[in-house]
Order: structure tokens, then sequence, then C-alpha cells
């Protein structure tokens, strides 16, 4: 981890790209927090200013509309409420309401999150809480109402029911912070008496860092997939010449470690991160524990792609990455072989190849520890990726059976449906402006709460787009944003699709669609705009492609009542 | 360790902190003569000389220490 000097260096040094604003509020003197938080996130290489409100400024920040907070206009707010100081606060309270202590404490806090809602479009970045064992009852106190220990559990609890009914509130995980580095070293005791900061200066940097990862996640950065060696990853020994009860998986001994990194891996897949294998076996060898081992966690329905031959592990990732068509940095690549493991580095930097203990059985918590799975969003589409990405398999292996793409495609039967904006799609809707790179035109990133907004105002026409065919549903894959700029005129705000589903002719049926639509609400001009930035080149030319006329700068623009509709075979 | 090499190795650790490689302290240097030797970067240049020399400044030693020389003695004794 970066040492403190390393952060304040960084902090003070100017960083080239978007600028992002955060204000961070605490109940603590937060000025070496902030100047961690800057410095950790220039290291990373974002643009972000930090306005550190001072010692205990919460309430009058928030309280005052004017405020240098608000006045600051920031992307977001961390309200960062040290458990030291709600510990005095308790121990000052009077004995007889202790017992709805955190009660009172969660309405403070959504008391916050609502001035701020009313005040400004922040997001909400929610520090949760450290723990303190104040020993006042023992062990018993888990059990006391009036007890601080029984307070805190409740408080956490609350915590996380109340940000789960907001939109614009995310968590920041501290406890996992010190629970992951020890008290000891967390908690500088001298540092908090001189100077009311709760957090060593030593450990700031893994704060700074549970900060960043919860920004970085906001603004789209997310791992969608890991790729996973096999032998002596997965399993102990080597399948080809130990053979199936030869390797170690499974309750019994050494077996043990592997079977609950298994269970940990099965569960990023059941949130929506990909598996896939890359293994230097013969495939049948490779296959043979999933389908056969009575102890295997993973099965090969778990495996979005599983690539096993002699090829070097460089090239198969590259396949692997083509076939999901993801971005190389949303990859994550896992394997016991430190030579494997540099040539993968040295042959694509992009992807995230996290170094591994020697001993296996602390492989689990290493992983665990790089916090590499941070989230803004979660839906239940996301549970069913790796089916997706099967059909999508068995899709290509259709395909080569016909002669012309025409057929191909016709061979589909593929259905689309266009729909306006609903609530239950809010949070799906929200996760594809945050996390789609390649198939999106403008880029802009939006929460929740703001597509709640948008789909409620007037002044916009929205549209999600789904597809399926023969082989299965993809569910939602477009989403298309209108904005009014005048009664007749319309201006494409967004448009992003899903690279799954590219050269089906979805490109054609939604602007066949989205033309209509916007002609039937009274437009007759669309203009529309391509961004570039780093990873939308695909789509630099489709506007030109779909018809539309440049005017220049990356702008176009169509005549509605001109069109002329797009080939496409699918249906509405 | 002898006490001038102590100066020394505070002085390096003065210098990055208040970036400033020209930076000369004795034992009467006290803060004010010192530019941007505030409250914050006080307790981040404790911090440096604990990192350094591996010793743990107590409550009244990071905040009552009147001077350089005090500083250097205090971290002396320590590692003695």
């Amino acid at each position: 981890m970066y040492r403190f000097r390393e952060l304040t260096k960084a902090s003070k040094k100017d960083v080239e790209g978007k600028e992002y604003r955060i204000a961070v509020l605490g109940n603590v003197a937060t000025q070496f927090l902030s100047q961690a938080i800057g410095g950790y996130a220039h290291l990373c290489g974002m643009n972000l200013k930090v306005f550190d409100a001072d010692y205990d400024q919460i309430d009058a920040q928030l309280l005052d509309p004017s405020s240098e907070t608000y006045g600051y206009a920031p992307d977001y707010i961390l309200l960062y409420l040290a458990t030291d100081r709600i510990y005095e606060e308790f121990m000052k309270s009077d004995p007889s309401l202790r017992a709805s202590f955190a009660d009172e404490m969660i309405g403070k806090l959504k008391r916050y999150w609502d001035l701020i809602e009313a005040h400004c479009g922040a997001r909400i970045l929610q520090m949760g809480f450290t723990s303190i064992n104040d020993a006042a009852f023992g062990s018993y106190g888990l059990r006391t109402a009036e007890a601080f220990a029984y307070q805190m559990k409740k408080l956490d609890w609350l915590l996380s029911r109340e940000a789960g009914e907001r939109k614009g509130v995310y968590p920041v995980d501290i406890l996992s912070v010190q629970q992951e580095i020890g008290t000891e070293k967390f908690f500088d005791p001298v540092l908090y008496y001189n100077a009311k900061v709760n957090i060593a200066l030593d450990s700031m940097g893994y704060v700074a860092k549970k900060v960043f990862d919860v920004i970085d996640s906001l603004q789209g950065h997310a791992k969608k997939c890991v790729i996973l060696d096999l032998d002596n990853t997965l399993w102990g020994g080597v399948i080809g010449d130990d053979g199936l009860s030869g390797i170690e998986i499974g309750e019994l001994g050494r077996g043990h470690a592997y079977a609950d990194l298994q269970l940990w891996l099965k569960s990023l897949k059941q949130r929506g991160i990909l598996l896939a294998i890359c293994s230097k076996n013969e495939e049948d060898t490779a296959k043979e524990p999933f389908i056969s081992h009575e102890e295997m966690v993973l099965k090969l329905s778990d495996i979005a792609i599983f690539v096993a031959n002699w090829q070097d592990k460089a090239s198969n990732i590259r396949y692997i990455q083509q076939t999901l068509n993801i971005g190389m940095d949303s990859m994550v690549f896992i394997d016991d072989n430190p030579f494997e493991r540099e040539l993968v580095r040295s042959m694509i930097p992009e992807i995230c190849v996290p170094e591994l203990p020697s001993d296996p059985a602390c492989y689990l918590g290493y992983l665990q520890g790089l916090n590499l799975f941070e989230t803004a969003s979660y839906s239940s589409e996301d549970a069913d990726r790796t089916g997706m990405y099967q059909a999508e398999a068995k899709r290509r292996e259709s395909e080569a059976a016909f002669a012309s793409l025409d057929d191909y495609l016709i061979s589909l039967e593929m259905e689309g449906e266009a729909l306006p904006f609903d609530e239950m799609h809010y949070p799906r809707i929200a996760q594809l402006t945050q996390r789609s790179n390649q198939f999106n035109l403008r880029t802009v990133r939006y929460t929740e709460e703001d597509i709640a907004r948008i789909a409620s105002d007037e002044g916009y026409v929205t549209l999600y787009y789904t597809l399926k065919d023969k082989f299965g549903d993809h569910g939602l894959v477009s989403v298309v944003i209108l904005k009014k700029e005048s009664d007749n005129v319309f201006f494409v705000d967004t448009w992003l699709m899903s690279c799954r589903v590219l050269k089906r002719g979805m490109e054609e049926f939604i602007i066949n669609h989205l033309v209509s639509a916007a002609g039937k609400n009274g437009a007759k001009t669309l203009k529309a705009e391509y961004i570039p930035t780093k990873k939308n080149k695909m789509v630099e030319h489709i506007y030109e492609q779909m018809g539309f006329d440049s005017a220049g700068d990356n702008k176009y623009s169509l005549n509605v009542d001109d069109f002329r509709e797009l080939k496409t075979y699918i249906k509405g | 360790m002898d006490r001038d090499e102590v100066m020394e190795k505070v002085c390096e650790i003065a210098r990055d902190i208040f970036d400033d490689d020209e930076l000369e302290l004795n034992d009467d240097t006290i803060a004010a003569d010192v530019d941007g030797w505030d409250s914050l970067t006080h307790l981040s240049l404790m911090n440096e000389i604990e990192n350094e020399f591996e010793i743990k400044f107590e409550m009244k030693e990071v905040q009552g220490l009147s001077n350089v020389g005090e500083l250097v003695d205090v971290i002396l004794e320590r590692i003695s």
C-alpha cells in the first residue's frame, strides 16, 4: 500500500483528464484523509479534486444552502462519522435513551442524505462504521439493548437497510479495512488524542483505496470476467498426471482450501461475473473433473468459455476476450504459476494479474483483500449472464452452418421489443449507462436517480430495447434517451447497446423504431452526436451508416420525413 | 547512531516533508522558523520519524517538544 507521504505528494500533483470533485465531511479531523483520497485517485490516474470541510462541520455545511460544500458542486460527498466520536456521544447520552441510540443515529444520517439530495446532485458515499469494543458489559453487551456493542451492530444493519432503499447512497466498507489490517495498525491513539484523527497515517492509504474503489465503480469501471488456470489453482495437483482420484478438491485435507476458493468463484458467477478457463491441458482431461468429480464445486455450466490446449496463455486470453467481447481491462487472470503470470502481464498490460501467495491456503484471503469486484449496482439480470454467453457460443456454432449471413440471421427468428423506461428496469438501465464503453455514442453515465428523473420528465423520450431469438433471451440490450431540444427537434442524448448483439440487425431495428417514435412525438429533425473515447471507436461512423447526415465535428442530423427504413430481420 | 547522524536523518525527512532541499535544522530550530511547518505537517513529520527510527512517540512528545534539539534527544533516548 502507498505510504502516507507518497499520497500527500501525489495529492499536490496535477492529473490530466475529466475533473471529478469530492467533498469530505466528517465528525473528526479529515484533512489527512482528504489528502490521501486525492493522492490515491491521482496515482490511479483520476483527476479528482477534493474539498475538505475541516473538523466537525457536517451540520453547518449541510444545513446552509449557500455553504462551501454545495458551492463546490461536488460529484460525490463523503460522509464520515467516525465510531470513536459516536462512542463518545453514546457515553454522554442519558442511559435511559441508549436503547434507541442506533435509531436516533440512522435518523440523523437520513436527514443528512435528505439535505444533500435537496441541495445538490452529488452521490453520497456513506462511510460505514469501524468497530470499538467498549467492554462495558463484556460479551453480555451483545444481548443488551443498552450496550454500545448492541447498538452499533444494529446501526450497521440499519445503514445497510436504509442505503439499500436509496438510489444515491453508496456505503464505503471501512470496517473491512479495520478487519484486514487490524485495529492496532488502523487506530493510533496518540494521533487521535492529539489531532482528532482516528485513522493512523500509515493506514490512510487503505481507507483511501476503499473510497476510491467505490468512486471508480460508479465511474463505470468494473471487472466482468475471471480467467482461471486449473492445475494447482482450482485444485491441488495436476489432472493429467494425478488423475481424477489424485487431485485435491473437496472437504478432505488440503482440498478444502481449493473448495472454498471455488465456492467464492461460484458466488462471483452468481452475481454476474463471468468465469473462463484457460489451461494448458488436453481439453477432455481438463473437463473431466468438472463433469465427473463429485466434490468439484464449479461445473461446466458455471463456465462461460472453456479453453484448454497447448498454446501460450496470452493468445488464449485474447481469444477469450474476443469471444466474450468485453474490455481487456475488465478481466482478471488467476494462475499459480509465476511464469505464466509474468508472460500474460508482459503480453497484455491491460489485464489484471494478481500475484498469488505461494501457499494455496492463502489464495482466497489474498484475492478478497484486493477488492477487485467493487460494483455500483446489482440487478437480477446479472445472475444469468453466464447463460447468455453460453447461448452465444451455441449461436456461433450454428452460424458456421449457414451459407450466408442473411440465412443465418433469418434462422435466428429474432424478435425485438421497444418500451419506455419503467421503474422495474431503472437499475439495469442505469447500470448499462455506467458500464457500456464500446457501443456507447456519448458515454454519459447516469445513476438510478437520474434515470428515474429523466423517465418522468416530459422533455425526454426514453426507450429501452430487448431482443430474443430461438437460442434464448438477450434481455435488455439497448438504451436510448431522446432529449427534446424544441417541439420538433430531438437530440439523441444517449444511445448505447450491448456488444453481445452486434451485427444482428439490432442497430437498424433500433434506428427504424426510434425515428418512428420521434416522429410520433412530433420530431421533424433528429440530432445526434458521437463523443470519442478510448473505447468507442467501433461506433465512430454508425450514424452515417444508419443514414444520418454529417454536420461536421462528430455531429449528425436526420430529417425524419425523409428517413427510409433500414433492412433488418428482427421482427417488432 | 550518534547525535549528528540522528540530526542529519531528521533533516533529510524534514526536507522531504517541507519540500525544501536546502533546509537546515539545528538544535534551536523551532516550527515557526520553517516554511510550511504547521500542525498538520508536524504530525506527518513525526509519523515519518517514527517510521524511520522504528519508534513511537508518546502523546506529550508529539505536541510538547520545544525545539529540534529536544526532538533529537527524544529519538536518541528511544533508539539507545
